[in-house]
């Protein structure tokens, strides 16, 4: 699952995408894995010491898409066995607002934590998603300046 | 060709698709020149190019017919 939507997020749904038996079964996960890490990015309410009011997301969809599962086959060839999902929302998020969720499954716990930690900070470059910063400042396009 | 336009890039611009006339086998450094000649507030803002959903290196030919978009800097998470 690699995924940009408008709806909220779910941290359940992304985790089922990776584990196919919710956490709460009794039944041994299908592939051997061991471990679930994931990430959740929520919208801060401060941001360098001013007051944030809502972000706006935006993603070039279809490119955005390509690139998370492009990353997702990064994280299979660098960490046999780890399966990833990711979901990152766009519209207007208010602050406690989920933007992004990254589930990783595999055999153990240290590949799950460096897989996921390679997901995002991957998504952070090389993904085409956008935020503008509305505070009491005004706005700002994030990593632009302007 | 057209070129869409996502956030920064879009808002410099006014529009979210720009009409670029270049000839047949130009490259993307060809394209980025022209953009900027015809909205020269996009020539301060760093810029990758995408085409047909891939990154594109500067001296790359645009194939014709392609999908072409500016990124200005992504900022997602």
């Amino acid at each position: 699952m690699f995924k940009i939507q408008s709806e909220p997020l779910s941290l359940e749904v992304v985790v089922n995408a990776v584990c196919p038996s919710p956490l709460a079964s009794r039944d041994p996960l299908p592939r051997g894995e061991g471990a679930v890490v994931t990430f959740t990015g929520v919208v801060r309410s401060v941001s360098r010491g001013k007051r944030v009011t809502r972000l706006d997301y935006e993603a070039y969809d279809s490119m955005a898409e390509k690139q998370l599962s492009r990353i997702g086959n990064e994280v299979a060839e660098k960490w046999p066995g780890a399966l990833t999902a990711v979901v990152h929302r766009v519209g207007s998020l208010l602050p406690g607002e989920l933007a992004v969720v990254i589930a990783v499954a595999s055999p153990h716990r240290a590949e799950a934590f460096d897989a996921c930690r390679h997901v995002i900070e991957r998504l952070k470059q090389d993904v085409p998603i956008w935020k503008k910063e509305f505070s009491e400042d005004g706005d700002v396009w994030v990593g632009v300046g302007s | 060709m057209r070129v869409a336009l996502f956030a920064a890039a879009r808002a410099r611009a006014g529009k979210s698709v720009l009409e670029v006339e270049l000839p047949d086998g130009a490259t993307v450094e060809a394209l980025l020149k022209a953009v900027t000649a015809q909205v020269p507030s996009l020539a301060s803002l760093s810029m990758r190019v995408a085409v047909n959903q891939e990154f594109a290196q500067a001296r790359d030919v645009i194939p014709s017919g392609a999908e072409i978009a500016l990124i200005p800097p992504v900022a997602g998470g």
